[in-house]
């Protein structure tokens, strides 16, 4: 579409975006993400905010990103070093200059680097005039009074005109990657469509800074990065949030029971209970309760009444639905409980990712109690193991928890939109009028109880937190009893493993190294282990989603490598799980806890270390 | 067909026995909790309700052993959270008839914060809360209603803690319907019950009950033969604030805006002088005037004192969907994947 002399085709780039908490980067990056998936590229987000919502203004903790990697290829992670930083502000500058590649691109606001922001971000020189951005292709543009000048006559409010400098900066990116202004217009013009002054300020200033870039002729040569090859279908940008609501809201559709979600608000897991309260025409009801505890148990009355219920929570939410998650093993009731884990303890790192909550999901209850655990490993998946959750809590009759973190709840990526007739059945244990019914008499497959729901006819029955009389459900303090429902309980986890697919191992059998992972660290894992396999390392990738039970060729595929290394963002919680389950395997670590992903750089480097050592 | 529907509709006649599980009622011999039981038992048989559509869910605590006893569809929770577990078994179940059970610990100490936005979210479900002011089933702790001073095994100096009435609480947090009996009034409370049952919204029915073990003759004043008809008044709808063994005592409203017991004959004061009862104002002052009286320098409120018509919340859910459903283009899962920005590679 425009006319430049010097076209570079690149196979992928990696942009951020960042600048004050309120200075809207996370549109600006979604708008460009969305672009580019809509354009063809593969494409992987990752927004990084901090937990206040106006932080102090101007400071470095204020700063707010947005980081995207678009490609030509297969895209696994949002990258971990930036071609092109955009810099609204010296704080921003500051915060993410450690993130641009050696050589990359970076645009500033020219207009932000006064002396009172230069002494809020904690610089003692103005790095615009000396030579510390030597190395860089430094652009200074002047966002600020080049987006007032452009809307002088626009009727806008000075407060408004402000607002709309993100667009600048976007446009002037738009240039650079050669990308259509089409879709980001059409979003304004419904975004704004009540404000139509509004939605005409915000298109001008994004086509000047289109325009801006092109007269400056901001790179030298741009960069073109072709449409990805990927699978034939249907295609959408997909948060992980978003998916792990609408897998939920499948699962219900398909087992033909109305969704019921009881849930308090908590970052980074409120956006699937804003999603699922916003699904009232697929007749989701959504339940904000007044605690964490009180989002478990409602979830827990409707699951009794009869509906599929879940909740959604993050760390410390999950803490306060521990003694409830009890009663629904207790009562052998399916519920799906979501923990959008996010960095701990306490209320620790709100806005980051963490993977520590893993000992939590597994052991964090009172008695001898467990329940599946799976995990959900990128932004759209999260659709599809929301999904199997949902099948193994009610097929089953039994609380799941699903992990997924803060990195992919707020990650995004295209996702090849699946059809729900190719989604796999699933079938309630509903007992029927005219049943003889008793209340814990099991199948002999799942061990699952049948689900009298009140309201049949003749079912009548009592369930309850007091330990069950095996078969009848009564009360029973015979000891035992106990142990056999203790038993039961366990071996009713256990035959989950019969229902889920192995292992599987990405390289080959007798590599030299086994990297395993799980969770949400596939992206960053698969992307290092790929890369090393193309320069004919021996290595291969074992990536958990089902942690408890594990699939049942986990043992087999874990003897078969010398060197096995367990990459977690906790201090080793999986390795230690592993552990525990198989004594004579020996597992090395590789763990981080920063709030942040995994780079594929230093993974590259620990796996290289590991495959050199004798 | 007409003979088909008929059928449907006309419900089996119940008796109580027909709500007595075969379980066996453990509580102690002497307690109030069995007039109660009884007084629920008679009043759902009268309900005109299939047994089937009747949940009752309870926490933790002695009262809390209700649902065992009743042969209906029933869950014994945990602690505190009844409410919270009554409050999604409606919501997903909206044809349900629930009975939440809670003692004084289980819904206003551990449970006080699902009980108030129960109440304020006015949950079709009835609240049957028993007052008797004393942790029994951990053997005799001071509770939430307990009176202040009183000695107990964790107040062995006597409790320096304000007590909650319930009622104040409940009418804190926008109560529609309040109501309270004894336990050894199995007439009044079944009455009760029924008037709680047609009420669309959270009814609560406190009802004073006595541990005879822990803490024996809390309600004396106003249970025993001697003096009860002296210190209890029942209201009733549209009818005088009358009391007293020879009916000659009354409410009026006193010129500092409180309430004064008054003795019809003494003074010029007439019947015509004495309060009439109107559970269905809105203004909560009158109510919370009478739920606030204690003896002796008042009679105690008993009956219905509190019954104000409003949306329940559950009816506003199924609305809401109702709604939305009529303006969405979204039918199915199918519409909502294939919605907004998608395209075609």
């Amino acid at each position: 579409m425009s006319q430049k002399t010097k076209v570079i085709e690149k196979e992928e780039v990696v942009i951020r975006f960042s600048g004050d908490s309120g200075d809207g980067m996370q549109l600006t990056g979604t708008q460009f993400s969305d672009t580019s998936a809509l354009f063809g590229n593969d494409v992987a987000t990752f927004p990084d905010y901090p937990a206040e919502i106006r932080a102090p203004q101007g400071t470095v903790g204020g700063v707010s990103g947005f980081q995207l990697h678009f490609g030509h290829t297969e895209v696994n992670t949002p990258g971990d070093y930036a071609d092109v930083l955009v810099a609204m502000n010296p704080a921003a500058l500051k915060a993410n200059l450690k993130w641009v590649k050696a050589s990359g691109t970076i645009i500033v606001n020219e207009d932000s680097f006064t002396e009172r922001n230069l002494e809020k971000a904690g610089y003692d020189s103005d790095p615009l005039q000396d030579d510390k951005l030597a190395d860089y292709n430094l652009i200074k543009a002047r966002v600020t009074s080049l987006t007032k000048e452009c809307l002088k006559d626009s009727g806008l409010d000075q407060k408004s005109i402000l607002r709309s400098k993100n667009m600048f900066a976007l446009g002037m990116v738009y240039w650079m990657f050669d990308r259509p202004l089409a879709h980001t217009e059409e979003f304004i013009e419904g975004k704004f469509k009540k404000h139509p002054l509004v939605v005409d300020g915000n298109k001008k200033v994004l086509r000047a800074g289109y325009n801006f870039a092109k007269t400056i002729e901001a790179l030298a040569y741009n960069y073109s990065v072709a449409p990805a090859k990927i699978k034939k279908g249907t295609y959408r940008n997909i948060t992980g949030n978003k998916a792990t609501a609408w897998g939920l809201i499948a699962a219900a559709e398909k087992a033909g029971l109305p969704l019921f979600c009881g849930s308090y608000p908590i970052t980074p897991a409120t956006e699937i209970l804003q999603e699922l309260a916003a699904r009232k025409d697929l007749g989701v009801k959504t339940f904000q309760a007044e605690d964490e505890i009180a989002g478990i148990c409602t979830a827990i009355g409707a699951s009794f009444a009869g509906n599929f219920a879940v909740t959604t929570t993050s760390g410390p939410g999950l803490a306060l639905k521990t003694e409830a998650a009890g009663l629904a093993v207790m009562t052998e009731l399916p519920l799906v409980i979501v923990n959008v884990q996010r960095g701990g303890p306490s209320t620790g790192l709100p806005t980051k990712t963490e993977q520590s909550d893993l000992m939590q999901a597994i052991h964090g209850r009172s008695g001898e109690c467990p329940m599946p655990v799976i995990a959900a490993s990128t932004p759209s998946n999260c659709f599809e193991y929301a999904y199997r959750a949902s099948k193994i809590a009610l097929e089953h009759m039994t609380p799941v928890i699903l992990l997924t973190d803060g990195f992919l709840a707020n990650g995004a990526e295209p996702w090849r939109i699946p059809k729900m007739a190719d989604l796999s059945p699933i079938t309630v244990p509903l007992a029927k009028e005219g049943d003889d019914y008793m209340p814990y008499a099991r199948d002999e497959e799942k061990l699952a109880r049948k689900w009298a729901v009140p309201g049949t006819k003749g079912l009548e029955h009592r369930i309850g937190g007091l330990e069950k009389m095996d078969v009848t459900g009564t009360v029973s303090y015979v000891p035992e009893n106990h142990q056999v429902m203790t038993d039961i309980r366990s071996e009713r986890v256990k035959k989950v493993a019969n229902f889920i697919p192995d292992l599987p191992v990405k390289g080959e059998e007798n590599a030299d190294v086994l990297v395993v992972g799980w969770g949400g660290t596939y992206g960053h894992l698969t992307t290092a282990v790929r890369e090393l396999q193309k320069e004919d390392k021996s290595i291969a990738l074992a990536h958990f989603n089902y942690i408890l039970p594990l699939p049942k060729n986990t043992e087999e595929v874990l003897k078969r490598y010398k060197k096995v290394i367990v990459c977690e963002l906790n201090d080793g919680q999986f390795a230690e799980y592993l552990r525990s389950n198989f004594q004579d395997i020996k597992f090395q670590q590789y763990n981080k806890l920063q709030g942040l992903p995994f780079t594929v750089k230093e993974l590259k480097e620990t796996f290289n270390q590991l495959l050199e050592e004798k | 067909m007409a003979d088909s529907l008929l059928k449907q509709a006309a419900p089996e006649k119940l008796t109580p026995k027909d709500f007595k599980s075969d379980q066996e009622v453990r509580w102690c011999p002497g307690c109030g909790d069995h007039g109660v039981l009884n007084s629920v038992q008679k009043a759902m048989a009268l309900m005109g309700k299939p047994k089937e559509d009747f949940a009752v869910i309870s926490g933790i605590g002695c009262s809390s052993r209700f649902p065992y006893y009743m042969d209906t569809y029933g869950f014994h929770s945990i602690h505190g959270r009844a409410a919270a577990i009554a409050s999604g078994a409606k919501s997903a179940n909206p044809n349900l008839e629930i009975l939440q059970v809670s003692g004084d610990g289980d819904a206003l100490a551990i449970g006080g914060n699902h009980f108030i936005h129960a109440v304020r979210r006015n949950i079709d479900m009835t609240i049957l809360l028993f007052n008797n002011e004393i942790y029994g089933l951990t053997k005799g702790q001071y509770s939430p209603t307990s009176k202040h001073g009183m000695v107990t095994k964790t107040s062995p100096f006597g409790t320096i803690e304000q007590p909650f009435h319930p009622a104040e609480l409940a009418l804190g947090a926008q109560s529609k319907f309040y109501a309270r009996s004894i336990d050894t009034n199995i007439k009044l409370t079944s009455e009760i019950l029924l008037d709680a049952t047609k009420h669309r919204g959270t009814s609560i029915v406190e009802v004073l009950q006595n541990c005879v073990i822990y803490n024996d003759g809390a309600h004396s004043l106003i249970t025993d033969k001697n003096t009860k008809e002296e210190y209890q008044l029942v209201l009733r709808h549209g009818e005088r604030m009358i009391f007293g063994k020879e009916k000659n005592k009354g409410l009026v409203m006193g010129g500092n805006g409180k309430l004064v017991v008054v003795t019809i004959g003494e003074h010029g004061i007439t019947e015509q002088d004495i309060l009439i009862h109107d559970a269905h104002t809105p203004d909560p002052h009158m109510h919370w005037l009478l739920s606030n009286m204690t003896a002796p320098e008042y009679p105690v409120a008993l009956g219905v004192i509190r019954d104000v018509a409003a949306l329940s919340y559950e009816e506003k859910m199924v609305q809401q969907i109702k709604d939305v459903q009529a303006q969405s283009s979204i039918k199915c899962m199918d519409d909502l994947l294939n919605s907004g920005d998608t395209w075609e590679v």
